[in-house]
């Protein structure tokens, strides 16, 4: 389904439109508050191709961001005060440029964060990046949808939480997940089927006795992020008929204190080819800033007050205790 | 048109339609039980899917299933719910024979 599609079945799915719900709660416009965190899709091809990826990434994909779009990166983040640089993709470790970048973005003192799905590390012409990311101090992201394999490897693909948990232990060993080393290691729980996820403090405590106890693995935080109805995520909801039980669910369980927390208010997401967009979602469904904004008239003035772009799919970053790419937005939650 | 819509289940939070101020207290005693506490939330929730299986309630199956799959409860854990209930249920019936053979046995001669 291309974006347009996409957004054409959002709309028919939701008996209340997105920015009429937030109108009803007084919240529309949304307008960002700043611009804290620069959220990079570097490249669109991965390794797994995983039933919940809004991104549809995948080895097929061949989008890739250049060294030249990297290095614009850098200027921007050098002259502005974003505190945050979250890279994500496809599976990062694939653009040939990330070690060099990291390198390079370390330098500027900022929190320094790869979203990595981790199943490249154990190959010989990657496991250098378990240096990389000591070494540069890396946050790492890692999504392992449950605990135990069963619900991981239908949503990843086959092995994917063996080779996970092979990798976590390989990490533990360098200090990763270990409080008061300094090396962070976070992982993501997103539901393994149509529902939204629990409670982020109950999952987490979940989580962190059963991998110990069958694993012997740690880490530091649990994020909980809920499935957004974009991509392949959406093609299964309307696959099996799930999509407007889906979107019931999220529109009923709209919270508009979520609403005030949504990451768009102080993230920009840039793609492979230096467009900008509210955030990641927004980019995959084809959605830019309202000013059509790219990193050549990168603006921070005009972007840190820009209004969102919003479709019904934002419900998903509404829903329950909110949902971010830093896990439940309840600021009470945590 | 049945007895029972999955729809209605959405209708919950309106049972204070009538009665709002009854409704809002039984919403908080509601939260409060079956929130965390001594008892994990997880836990609580298992024990609720227990009572609904046992009192053949569709919408409370419906509410409680979705949220142990939210807290990452996996379909032999639940099955297992059911198996407690059933056992319990069986139980409780076998136990109340007693009654019946008291009764018998004082009428015999
Ligand atoms: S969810 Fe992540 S790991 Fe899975 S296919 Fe998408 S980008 Fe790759
Ligand atoms: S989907 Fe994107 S634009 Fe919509 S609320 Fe979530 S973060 Fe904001």
């Amino acid at each position: 389904m291309d974006a347009h599609e996409q957004l054409s079945v959002l709309d028919t799915s939701c008996l209340q439109k997105f920015v009429d719900t937030l109108a009803v709660n007084g919240q529309y416009p949304l307008k960002a508050a700043g611009v804290d965190v620069l959220q990079m899709n570097i490249c669109r091809k991965c390794n797994l191709f995983c039933k919940h990826c809004h991104v549809e990434a995948g080895p097929h994909r061949t989008e890739m961001m250049s060294k030249s779009l990297l290095e614009k990166c850098l200027d921007i983040l050098r002259n502005n005060a974003i505190s945050t640089i979250d890279i994500t993709g496809g599976a990062p470790e694939i653009n040939p440029y990330l070690e060099w970048f990291l390198d390079n973005a370390s330098q500027l003192k900022r929190r320094l964060i790869v979203r990595s799905n981790l199943t490249l590390l154990l190959e010989d012409s990657y496991r250098h990046f378990i240096d990389s990311y000591v070494r540069n101090n890396v946050e790492i992201v890692t999504s392992l949808p449950h605990y135990k394999a069963e619900g991981t490897d239908k949503q990843r693909g086959k092995c994917a939480f063996a080779t996970i948990i092979e990798v976590i232990k390989k990490l533990n060993a360098r200090g990763y997940g270990k409080e008061n080393s300094g090396l962070v290691l976070n992982l993501v729980h997103n539901p393994t089927g149509f529902y939204l996820p629990g409670s982020q403090p109950a999952l987490a405590r979940e989580y962190k006795s059963r991998l110990l106890k069958d694993h012997g693995v740690y880490f530091n935080d649990l994020f909980c992020i809920t499935n957004m109805p974009v991509g392949r995520y959406l093609e299964h909801l309307q696959k099996t008929d799930s999509l407007s039980d889906y979107m019931t669910e999220l529109v009923n369980a709209f919270n508009s204190a979520a609403a005030e927390n949504v990451m768009c208010k102080n993230t920009l997401s840039v793609s492979y080819d230096g467009q900008l967009y509210d955030c990641d979602f927004n980019q995959m469904l084809e959605l830019p800033t309202e000013t059509n904004a790219h990193l050549d008239d990168f603006d921070i003035g005009t972007l840190s007050h820009r209004r969102i772009v919003l479709a019904n799919h934002c419900y998903g970053c509404t829903a329950g205790s909110g949902s971010s790419c830093q896990g439940s937005t309840e600021k009470s939650e945590k | 048109m049945h007895y029972y819509e999955k729809k209605d289940l959405a209708d919950f939070p309106n049972i204070g339609e009538w009665t709002s101020e009854e409704a809002q207290k039984f919403f908080d005693y509601y939260t409060k039980a079956t929130g965390d506490g001594k008892l994990s939330e997880r836990e609580k929730t298992l024990i609720a899917l227990a009572v609904a299986a046992t009192q053949n309630c569709p919408y409370c199956i419906d509410a409680y299933t979705n949220k142990c799959l939210s807290l990452g409860v996996d379909k032999e854990e639940m099955m297992e719910v059911f198996h407690v209930g059933a056992a319990m249920m069986a139980g409780i019936t076998l136990a109340h024979s007693t009654q019946m053979r008291k009764i018998v046995k004082k009428k015999e001669l």
